[in-house]
């Protein structure tokens, strides 16, 4: 019985912006900023919904210029709410 | 649970490894090459091989490969990694000596050095980047590009009479006795970027047991070249690509 | 068998040179068979050294791949070279041209045999241009030996590995066909130990040995500098070089210089052919004198520019249409007239050729 909970930290001066990230994480947690654009000129991910990160690591995984860190805490939960994060993890895969 | 709770050391699953520096790569943004890069910097880290391992760059994008991965590395003439590998690894056998090629360097220029080092059965691992196209010079027709697949050489897409079919090199290099691992394999999704560090990992297990030549390909994507955003450079690639060259392993010794 | 007393055996040049590498205790030879110089893959190859010193011998694919593999196991320090003729040598020279932009220490041996094209199989001095300047792309010198016997044949590949390790940077034996396939007897050095990998990471600190934690740092062999400046002083630093060489490594032989009124240059086997028609000139009454460059890069620019001083005329005699001639002219300055007798085509001049040479071209048009 256990509750997952992610976050991830990007680092926004080594992300080119391309996006791959964004499209691969399963829970849109993340989103390239709009307007706002890193030191050298790229539009950078960031994350927009940072409740919803399992710490999947998909991001990290696809992401060619390594700028992000993912983690994940496994919290024991009572069998009740382990149904709830198994129908969560179901959607992703 | 707060963020800060979460953001801790023991925590962490997915990052930049320590071999892979803090330079700025200089691919272009959503380039294969720097994930390729990030796996074979976190199966050597993980692997032990910091201090055991000689690393062959090629001529094309990858260049500047060892300005990123912090081990010895050697950097070939067009197409001759795999000599110049064949030479590094017989000279010190007791280390892990891989190549890392493109389409151009491998499959064309360096057809001969390819196909005589894997059938020789060096043993060696060559790290092959398949995306079709020549990125560095500006998006011309590789040995590799599909027919009618639009580049800077073939503006009307590749003509099979003018320009002769695209190679499919790994599958010819299954066929050689000396390989002892062929597969194809792709860093589009986390799933296949998972396989993709295993097919690393059974390679360089392979090149220290001194097994024979490992060739693991990698279908990638050229989204400047192309001329697509990244996403759709990868979906085009899961479309295009997979059917000429379809992934899995191709060869497996054991 | 005593020290004192060295075992003299009979053998080709090209011979000499598989059993000196061994003895110098070489680590790797990588060649492609090509005539007339193939003995020294074939001899390593019966000699099986890896059985004994452990040193590597493969024959590759091709030219351009056996070049490149002695460029892949100098960047680990290692002592490794190659062989060719002619045609093998061209097909090398991007790689020869990597390799001094590398500063790696290796050597090349040319065989050399007739051209241009696939040419002839006989000898010839005829790839001189490409061997003194250059020979690829790019700001670079080898150091050039000429070994004129089969003895100089063994004792040249340890003065070139010698050579190219002090200085960082590729040695070539220009041999001729003549030298390669003539017999001769021969001293060979006593066997040395290969030096080991700890030797090499204290010897060669830039080598690649695949030891980045040991070292403290990852080392990179590469020749691609894009940043201008960079790239510049990375020339620089290449020119320093040459020019250390320069000022240290020239070699040259002189015969009978002392007294000559009339000069001979040439170099390798044919410095031998002169030699004798020098004696029989000298039977003759005629004061003829002969320089040899050993180093045929670095020229022997000022010797010869002294002996210019005191003679006549030279004549440069060449397995060519004419090519040394022009570092003797450099060296001249125009002082005394320097003429050229040469042949091609695998054809060889015997001595008295030469001496008739030396007579209608140098001395009947003074005298």
């Amino acid at each position: 019985m256990a509750k997952i909970f992610g976050a991830v930290e990007i680092n926004r001066n080594r992300c080119k912006g391309c996006d791959l990230c964004v499209e691969a994480c399963p829970c849109d947690v993340l989103a390239l900023h709009k307007r706002e654009v890193n030191e050298r000129g790229y539009l950078f991910a960031h994350v927009v919904n940072p409740d919803a990160c399992i710490g999947c690591g998909a991001c990290a995984a696809v992401c060619p210029d390594s700028c992000i860190e993912v983690y994940r805490f496994v919290e024991s939960l009572p069998r009740a709410e382990f149904k709830n994060n198994i129908v969560k993890e179901a959607k992703i895969a | 649970m707060k963020r800060e709770d979460i953001i801790k050391p023991e925590n962490k699953v997915a990052g930049k490894p320590r071999l892979l520096n803090d330079k700025d790569m200089h691919y272009c943004p959503g380039c294969s090459h720097g994930v390729v890069h990030r796996l074979v910097a976190e199966v050597l880290e993980e692997m032990e091989l910091e201090d055991d391992c000689i690393g062959v760059a090629p001529v094309g994008c990858a260049v500047f490969a060892y300005s990123y991965i912090d081990v010895d590395w050697i950097e070939a003439a067009h197409g001759r990694a795999p000599a110049v590998a064949t030479a590094v690894k017989r000279l010190h056998p007791e280390k892990m000596v891989f190549t890392y090629q493109g389409d151009g360097d491998l499959a064309a220029i360096g057809t001969a050095e390819t196909i005589h080092a894997a059938n020789r059965g060096e043993n060696i691992t060559i790290i092959f980047i398949n995306n079709g196209i020549y990125g560095m010079t500006g998006g011309q027709m590789a040995p590799t590009t599909l027919e009618g697949m639009k580049t800077a050489t073939t503006p009307y897409g590749r003509n099979i009479e003018l320009n002769g079919y695209p190679l499919n090199i790994s599958d010819l290099m299954t066929r050689l006795d000396g390989t002892c691992y062929v597969t194809r394999q792709s860093v589009d999704t986390a799933a296949a970027v998972r396989k993709t560090k295993a097919a690393l990992k059974k390679a360089f297990k392979n090149s220290m047991e001194c097994k024979g030549t490992s060739v693991v390909e990698i279908l990638s994507t050229c989204n400047s070249g192309w001329k697509m955003s990244p996403v759709a450079a990868n979906k085009w690639m899961q479309e295009n690509m997979t059917q000429k060259y379809a992934l899995g392993d191709l060869k497996k010794n054991d | 068998m005593s020290n004192d007393k060295p075992e003299v055996m009979l053998m080709k040049g090209n011979e000499a040179i598989a059993h000196a590498a061994i003895r110098y205790g070489c680590d790797g030879y990588f060649g492609y068979p090509i005539t007339p110089q193939s003995e020294i893959l074939e001899t390593l190859e019966a000699l099986m050294p890896w059985e004994t010193t452990g040193m590597v011998v493969l024959q590759a694919e091709s030219e351009v791949a056996s070049i490149n593999m002695v460029y892949g196991g100098a960047s680990t320090g290692k002592a490794v070279f190659t062989s060719s003729s002619s045609p093998g040598i061209s097909l090398m020279q991007e790689g020869i041209s990597y390799i001094a932009a590398g500063e790696l220490p290796a050597l090349i041996v040319n065989v050399m045999r007739g051209g241009p094209g696939l040419g002839t199989i006989h000898p010839s001095q005829a790839d001189y241009f490409q061997a003194t300047k250059g020979g690829g792309h790019g700001d670079y010198h080898l150091i050039v030996l000429a070994p004129k016997s089969v003895q100089e044949m063994a004792d040249f590949v340890a003065l070139g590995f010698d050579l190219a390790f002090k200085y960082r940077t590729p040695a070539m034996i220009l041999a001729d066909g003549i030298v390669g396939q003539m017999m001769e007897k021969v001293v060979l050095p006593p066997q040395r130990p290969r030096r080991t990998n700890e030797q090499i990471m204290k010897e060669c600190p830039w080598a690649a040995t695949g030891d980045a934690i040991k070292r403290g740092h990852p080392n990179v062999l590469t020749t691609l500098e894009l940043d201008s400046a960079q790239m510049e002083k990375n020339n620089e630093r290449f020119q320093a070089t040459y020019r250390k060489i320069e000022e240290n490594e020239v070699r040259f032989e002189e015969y009978l210089t002392d007294d000559a009124e009339w000069l001979v240059v040439a170099f390798g086997s044919i410095a031998r052919i002169c030699q004798t028609a020098i004696d029989e000139g000298r039977k003759q009454g005629l004061k003829i004198g002969l320089i040899r460059p050993i180093t045929l890069w670095p020229f022997p620019y000022e010797e010869i520019s002294r002996l210019s001083k005191k003679t006549r005329g030279i004549l440069v005699v060449e397995l060519n249409a004419g090519q040394m001639i022009e570092d003797v002219r450099l060296a001249v300055e125009g002082r005394v007239p320097v003429k050229h007798f040469g042949r091609m085509g695998g054809i060889v001049p015997d001595p008295g050729e030469v001496l008739k040479a030396i007579r209608e071209k140098l001395i009947d048009e003074q005298e």
